[in-house]
């Protein structure tokens, strides 16, 4: 088969830093190549290398044997090349139809022609097998279908090499699993596909080969039949890694938050959280399995004072928590890891230092009445970023500038830092590296054992499965059934959550 | 602001305004050049006028004074992410109300007439901005519109008291009576004495942005609202307080022009110093000591606007031009990402959902 993408030797540094050092890798038609890295490997730098949105300082990329001249975005375009970037480039307002013809629109004495447009949108999702609505907005469609348009846009220019950037961080597992298969039907019309993750199942599930890069370094590649979850986990980190996490048995106290038939609305003003009732004891793990948008985001939101509920009380410590004062919930000792950190858990242009004080800057001994004590904000930055292992020279680089495990480790600092009484962790370990997973899950269990009662809400089961001791399955706004960990099985759990009966 | 910002020196604050205010005379200087006056003698002119003296630079500082203070109200908004259209509209109310407290108490010393009036001034700006404090916080109306709407309410209003109850008696002229001896704002070392307070209140805003709890519960409702809001910082005390700030500035801004420069209150003689706040806070990259050198920047080319034309020829509405050409250039993204801190990655998009 025909070799089309070939890297050969390219290096880039941004300063002091080394993001990709002698790398070579090539992808021929019609294969899936895996690139494999923890976040700040290098596979982003190397992709838009390959993209011509980053000049390489040595090395070529050739693509159909043609050399590529660096930072030539439009040449890289015309020679065969799409991208499907994480964060979608789509225009929210737009229909489906509108933001595939975005750019090159189909044109009747100058002006667009969107009945031919609507056509073409048909007969390219119909060719790829992809189906969509084109006339959706798609800020109406949910995150798997406006990556499909994300992908039926790259694909409409002809793609013979596909890139995609992280494109599951954002999917929940049944559209992951669509994603997978949409590109091994890309794979077998030819097109060669570049897929960037950490995530070792989909690798295994889909790669042809997998190139595992460790600090900008080509650490080697191979194939899924020659490798196993754990080793491709050991060479991204290079170290062994514990996949599976290990902990003693949970030793549950009283209980420490309780939820009282709680209604809550979301955004749309549909009640998504019905009448639930739930207790989480002191030094356990609750976990919360279900498929997204079930409620999971409005019950914590509520139980964190973040969201109106429209009945219900939310108990901490036998104290009721006001509604709407996401203060008083802190105060009343709710430790909270947002679901989404850049919205909620960081003022990214603010230092990691400012950061790790952001829920109590005005309190003791971060200020003394109203003056803040900035030596006390440095030295307390300083502390957390060596104690909970945050990658960063030093405690006033802005929390933007880290990647997204460090990222995950300031909030997770702040938040298990401080007094710990109940701890909410919403999709902690979203978008996150292997290490720093790990690193995650080992707080999260030292939490616990200090005799915090954590609830865990995330959309891996895995994790739910691993962390959790006790399992209680979330489907339509109510809590269906709860679980002992220790029997919980997967197929049971799997058909709750999918809204059968078990 | 931020907890030390590191050890190194990150220039681009300074760069980009820097840049912006070239490139502006720059263009300038080829719309001179097309009146057929050589643009290097009109910038001499312009610079030696406004800086090359002392009598000059006295001038410039007393011109930059009020707009120090409209810039500064204009900046404290920005950093709450507010963006406050409405200095002018607060500093007609502001020069209004300490005209008025300027001419009706009588016998008092000026030790007390003084900060009465610039109290009155204070208290009236921040009046016309709680209104539009109050729509944005409790009912999410966009403070621009609302700003905009007041500024021609203010103006409105502010004619018809001048030309009714305020009315200076037995005059043809619309406009209130002169001020009391006693509350006529004096000068301090040549200089007014507004010019010391207006770099006071920049320094005690500075401050209180980078030490207190209130300038980073401010600063962090600007940068990140929901973050804010997850961080238990009340979003709608901070909008009401910042934009209260604002209000009570830009009024002091118009009662120092009143009680040191006019002597009284009468329309129009305030026009266009809070629009010019707006360039200013910009130029000055919203922080409170930015706006110093910005205003005397603009102060300077508004205190040798009449000469330039008078001794070089050249239009008498150079001066805005530069002026919108700074304002564009140093709003313009390509300059500002141009300069952008290039170790960060460089995000090709953004997620559409904030």
């Amino acid at each position: 088969m025909k070799t089309l993408l070939e890297i050969e030797g390219v290096s880039k540094s941004f300063g002091s830093v080394i993001a990709n050092e002698n790398i070579s890798l090539t992808v021929k038609e019609g294969e899936i190549l895996a690139l494999l890295g923890e976040n700040g490997a290098g596979k982003s730098t190397l992709v838009k290398a390959v993209f011509g949105l980053v000049k390489p300082d040595t090395g070529t990329i050739k693509i159909n044997g043609t050399v590529m001249e660096s930072g030539d975005t439009a040449a890289a375009i015309a020679s065969g090349v799409g991208m499907v970037h994480q964060h979608f480039q789509l225009v929210p307002v737009m229909s489906v139809t509108e933001n595939l013809i975005l750019g090159d629109e189909p044109k009747r004495f100058g002006v667009v022609n969107i009945k031919q447009a609507k056509k073409e949108a048909l007969a390219l999702s119909e060719k790829y097998g992809l189906e969509v609505d084109p006339d959706a907005i798609i800020e109406d469609l949910p995150v798997g279908m406006a990556q499909r348009v994300e992908i039926l846009k790259a694909l409409r220019r002809d793609v013979k090499l596909l890139i995609l950037d992280e494109p599951t961080a954002v999917l929940t597992p049944q559209e992951t699993d669509e994603l997978l298969e949409v590109l091994r039907n890309l794979a077998k019309r030819g097109v060669g596909i570049l897929f960037i993750t950490h995530k070792l199942r989909e690798v295994m599930a889909v790669a042809d080969r997998i190139a595992v890069l460790r600090g900008g370094k080509l650490m080697g590649t191979t194939t899924p039949k020659e490798s196993s979850e754990s080793k491709l986990a050991q060479m991204m980190v290079g170290r062994e890694v514990v996949l599976r996490v290990e902990k003693s048995q949970a030793k549950p106290k009283e209980v420490l938050l309780s939820i009282k038939n709680l209604r809550v609305s979301d955004d749309r003003k549909l009640e998504s959280v019905k009448d639930l009732s739930l207790e989480v004891h002191a030094g356990e793990i609750l976990g919360i399995a279900g498929v997204e948008g079930n409620g999971q985001r409005e019950l914590v939101e509520a139980i964190c004072s973040m969201r109106s509920r429209l009945s219900g009380e939310v108990i901490v410590k036998g104290q009721e928590i006001p509604n709407l004062n996401p203060r008083a919930a802190h105060l009343a000792g709710v430790s909270h890891i947002p679901e989404d950190r850049e919205k909620h858990g960081l003022v990214t242009s603010y230092s990691i230092a400012d950061n790790l004080v952001l829920n109590r800057f005005d309190q003791a001994p971060f200020a003394k009445g109203w003056i803040r004590n900035l030596e006390e904000v440095a030295n307390n930055g300083e502390s957390l970023v060596e104690k909970f292992d945050i990658r960063a020279p030093d405690a006033y680089l802005s929390a933007g500038s880290l990647s997204g495990g460090n990222k995950q480790k300031v909030v997770v600092a702040r938040e298990l830092s401080q007094q710990l009484d109940v701890v909410v962790a919403a999709q902690p370990t979203r978008g996150v590296d292997v290490g720093s997973i790990e690193f995650i899950h080992n707080q999260l269990i030292a939490a616990r054992d200090a005799g915090a009662a954590v609830l865990l809400v995330s959309a891996e089961l895995d994790e739910i499965l691993s962390l959790a001791d006790r399992i209680a399955v979330i489907s339509n706004g109510k809590i269906v059934a709860i679980f002992n960990s220790k029997e919980a099985d997967r197929n049971t759990i799997g058909r709750l959550m999918a809204g059968l009966a078990s | 602001m931020d907890a030390k910002q590191g050890k190194k020196l990150d220039f681009s604050p300074i760069l980009v305004p820097l840049l912006s205010i070239l490139v502006a005379l720059a263009f300038g200087g080829i719309l001179i050049f097309i009146q057929g006056i050589d643009p290097l003698l009109a910038y001499r002119v312009l610079f030696t006028t406004a800086f090359g003296s002392f009598d000059g630079i006295a001038i410039t500082l007393a011109k930059a004074t009020p707009l120090i203070l409209s810039g500064l109200a204009v900046a404290i908004c920005l950093r709450a992410g507010l963006f406050n259209i409405g200095a002018q509209g607060q500093l007609i109310s502001g020069a209004l109300a300490s005209a008025w407290a300027g001419y009706t108490f009588v016998g008092l010393p000026a030790l007390v007439h003084i900060p009465l009036a610039l109290i009155f001034g204070a208290f009236f700006g921040a009046l016309v901005a709680l209104v539009a404090a109050v729509l944005k916080a409790y009912r999410g109306v966009h403070e621009v519109i609302t700003t905009i709407m007041l500024n021609s309410i203010v103006i409105a209003l502010s004619d018809y008291l001048t030309s009714n109850p305020f009315k200076e008696p037995d005059q043809p002229l619309t406009r209130t009576p002169k001020i009391q001896d006693s509350a006529q704002m004096p000068d301090l070392l040549g200089l007014p004495l507004g010019f010391f307070l207006a770099i006071g209140l920049s320094i005690t805003l500075w401050w209180i942005m980078r030490n207190t709890t209130t300038g980073f519960s401010i600063e962090t409702i600007g940068r990140n609202k929901n973050a804010g809001w997850y961080a238990g910082i009340s979003v709608k005390k901070t909008i009401m307080l910042s934009m209260l700030i604002g209000g009570a500035v830009a009024g002091v801004a118009g009662a120092v022009e009143t009680l040191s420069i006019i002597g009284r209150f009468e329309p129009a003689f305030n026009a266009g110093l809070g629009f010019d706040g707006i360039t200013v806070a910009l130029l000055g990259r919203a922080n409170p000591l930015g706006v110093i050198p910005a205003a005397i920047l603009i102060g300077g080319m508004r205190a040798s606007g009449s000469t330039v034309q008078f001794e070089a020829g050249v239009a008498p509405e150079l001066v805005d031009l530069l002026l919108a050409m700074i304002l564009f250039f140093v709003t313009a993204p390509l300059l500002a990402r141009f300069f952008k801190n290039r170790k960060e990655n460089v995000a090709m998009t953004s997620g559409w959902s904030n």
